[in-house]
């Protein structure tokens, strides 16, 4: 009989370990689904060293004190990056005075097409206060990586040279300290950016 | 004068018919092409794109089978795709208009890709476009050029 008890006592603990161990191990599952969907995390810490339009060497220190919507893109993008500047021009023209403390900068992930002056030419079709920031590939990989960003290049046979880039489409928002604050995923309306902003600056 | 005569007559056409086809719905068939519109372009070096919505008001599919332009010699039926907040580029392949329903080229999602651009794309300007349906055959319609920055039809 005392056999049989300490038998199911056995059987409860193991139930019981077991319980615990599902739940535990649902519960990180759950936080690392919940990660991956809010995307960036306090892991990001954005680093840079690129040219911009005017053929000027910066890195994130060049822009202390202010804060900065960061975008990927290339300029052989036809959708998804117009309508993303043209938005990041909505959010500008929507801060009124308060765009001072703000510069969007549209960083390339296609060094071999987009040199400085190919930049300079595209981001001031949508505004002027976008700084378009390129590199070396090894350049701008490393500040992709710092972004926990992603770019690949794929091969397309319809568009110019034969590829195209694929690419984190969100904005991301960084502090005057230089810190990761968010992300804003693409197709965030400009109004909304802009109500965002305001209660940050 | 009378050379450039016809060019400015064929212009003024071209303008009439232009600002009546945008400001309304083309119709073939069962389909209806509306709000057509297209960026401005830098150039001719990039591809541009051009944005549209299709109705069909029939009771059975059509298919867009694809595009010709005098604005580009290669425009092609692109989609958007967008896997864990990557975006990606890729022909649509035959896009399918099904019966009752419409289907909307839009930023973040399909539009015309327009690749090797005849002439510069610019604002305040039309060009025309041919949409070719499996069934109801060619479609014409002309696009408006709106500004690099516009983001939708009602700019």
């Amino acid at each position: 009989m005392t056999t049989v008890r300490s038998i199911l006592w056995v059987a409860v603990a193991v139930a019981l370990a077991v319980f615990i161990w599902l739940n535990v191990w649902l519960d990180s599952g759950q936080h690392a689904i919940d990660d991956s969907s809010n995307g960036p995390t306090s892991a990001v810490s954005p680093t840079f060293s690129l040219t911009d339009q005017l053929g000027n060497f910066v890195t994130e220190q060049a822009y202390r004190g202010e804060w900065l919507l960061v975008f990927f893109g290339f300029t052989n993008c036809p959708d998804i990056c117009p309508t993303t500047l043209a938005e990041l021009a909505q959010v500008m023209e929507g801060l009124g005075t308060n765009a001072e403390s703000v510069t969007p900068l549209f960083i390339s992930i296609d060094p071999s097409r987009d040199r400085p002056k190919t930049m300079a030419e595209y981001v001031i079709a949508f505004h002027s206060t976008i700084v378009g920031l390129t590199g070396t590939a090894a350049q701008i990989s490393a500040a992709v990586g710092s972004f926990k960003a992603y770019f690949e290049k794929r091969p397309l046979a319809s568009v110019p040279d034969g590829y195209t880039m694929g690419h984190t489409s969100a904005v991301y928002l960084i502090s005057p300290t230089g810190a990761f604050v968010r992300t804003y995923s693409y197709g965030t309306p400009a109004e909304e950016i802009v109500t965002d902003l305001q209660q940050r600056l | 004068m009378i050379r450039v005569l016809p060019r400015i007559l064929v212009s003024f056409v071209f303008l009439i018919a232009a600002t009546t086809a945008s400001a309304e719905q083309v119709r073939g068939g069962d389909l209806v092409v509306e709000m057509p519109w297209a960026r401005a372009s830098i150039g001719t070096s990039r591809p541009a794109a051009a944005y549209l919505t299709i109705k069909n008001e029939g009771l059975s599919a059509d298919t867009l089978l694809g595009v010709k332009t005098d604005a580009a010699a290669t425009p092609e039926v692109h989609k958007m795709e967008m896997r864990d907040g990557i975006a990606n580029m890729g022909p649509a392949g035959p896009v399918e208009v099904p019966a009752q329903g419409i289907v909307t080229l839009a930023p973040g999602g399909m539009h015309v890709m327009l690749r090797n651009l005849n002439h510069p794309l610019k604002k305040g300007e039309y060009f025309s476009m041919t949409l070719i349906f499996e069934k109801e055959g060619q479609i014409n319609i002309v696009v408006p050029i709106y500004s690099i920055g516009a983001s939708g039809p009602d700019e």
